[in-house]
């Protein structure tokens, strides 16, 4: 019985990066978990390359409708992008749920597995698993995670071997003053 | 520099209208990599690049490319042509290698686009 109890109390290897100034937000959003105003969701399928992608160009065009900034639209789609290609590639195939609030968005993405061996590594910008088939499609850089983390304002990442990844990031319509700070 | 400049220096094939070659275009990127590509969030970019499935496109709706160049005489699919006319998605094509073209590109004064 204790064994189990172990394995049970054992913590899900998990990766934070917030950006300077975003903090305290982000502990709020996370403490009050406020209702979005909308939220879309998605089924994204393993080795679909053609279809993967249509969920970030959906949200993209969805925020773009509210008037959110080009550059800001491209950092919101290129983070899903990246994550999408991730689900493609790496899982078994998963879903994304898109919570779009008034400033800013939330995108929450769960695989069905396999997990990743070592996140620290999987961030080192260069490090790839991807097979064959995602490489001659241009995939396989290395660079999906770092991308994602830097377009993000925070992202939280959660994984291990065997189980499903979880990976949520958000993203402020507004530039934060980090002088101010 | 409008792309229709660009066509004649790269000596290109034309997949667009004579309309989209009067675009203007500030910047450039070139690689076969869809995460390096994926770094131009900064600004709007005209794209050279070997990569010729339709992911290229998705490509530019997430990053808003101004238009793309083939490089190394890869031409678009008949299905890539029509996703990029359903986008106003100007195409060319050149023979010429990404470090030829963007050398071309370059000296007439193309700067790199922000990354």
């Amino acid at each position: 019985m204790k064994g189990s109890e172990a394995v049970k109390s054992k913590s899900i290897p998990e990766y934070w990066a917030i950006k300077p100034g975003f903090e305290e937000e982000i502990k709020k959003i996370i403490n009050e978990r406020p209702e979005p105003e909308i939220s879309l969701d998605y089924e994204i399928a393993e080795n679909d390359y053609v279809k993967t992608g249509k969920a970030s160009s959906d949200v993209k065009f969805f925020l773009k409708k509210l008037g959110v900034n080009p550059e800001v639209l491209r950092r919101v789609a290129v983070a899903s992008y990246e994550a999408e290609i991730n689900v493609t590639a790496h899982s078994k195939g998963g879903k994304v749920t898109a919570n779009i609030y008034s400033d800013y968005i939330i995108m929450m993405f769960e695989d069905y597995g396999p997990g990743i061996a070592d996140i620290e590594q999987a961030m080192q910008p260069g490090f790839s698993t991807a097979n064959e088939l995602a490489r001659e499609m241009g995939f396989g850089a290395g660079l999906g995670l770092p991308n994602i983390k830097k377009n993000c304002d925070g992202m939280y990442l959660s994984s291990e071997p065997g189980g499903s990844t979880t990976l949520i990031f958000f993203i402020y319509y507004e530039e934060k003053s980090y002088a101010a700070k | 520099m409008k792309l229709r400049k660009i066509a004649e220096l790269l000596q290109a094939e034309i997949f667009c209208t004579e309309e989209q070659l009067e675009r203007e275009v500030p910047c450039a990127f070139g690689s076969d990599l869809i995460s390096d590509i994926l770094m131009c969030t900064k600004e709007p970019t005209v794209l050279l690049t070997g990569l010729t499935n339709p992911q290229v496109i998705r490509l530019s709706d997430m990053i808003d490319l101004i238009a793309v160049i083939f490089v190394r005489g890869k031409k678009p699919s008949p299905e890539l042509i029509e996703m990029a006319e359903e986008r106003d998605l100007p195409m060319i094509s050149t023979a010429f290698t990404l470090y030829k073209s963007s050398g071309l590109l370059y000296n007439e004064g193309l700067r790199s686009c922000k990354i």
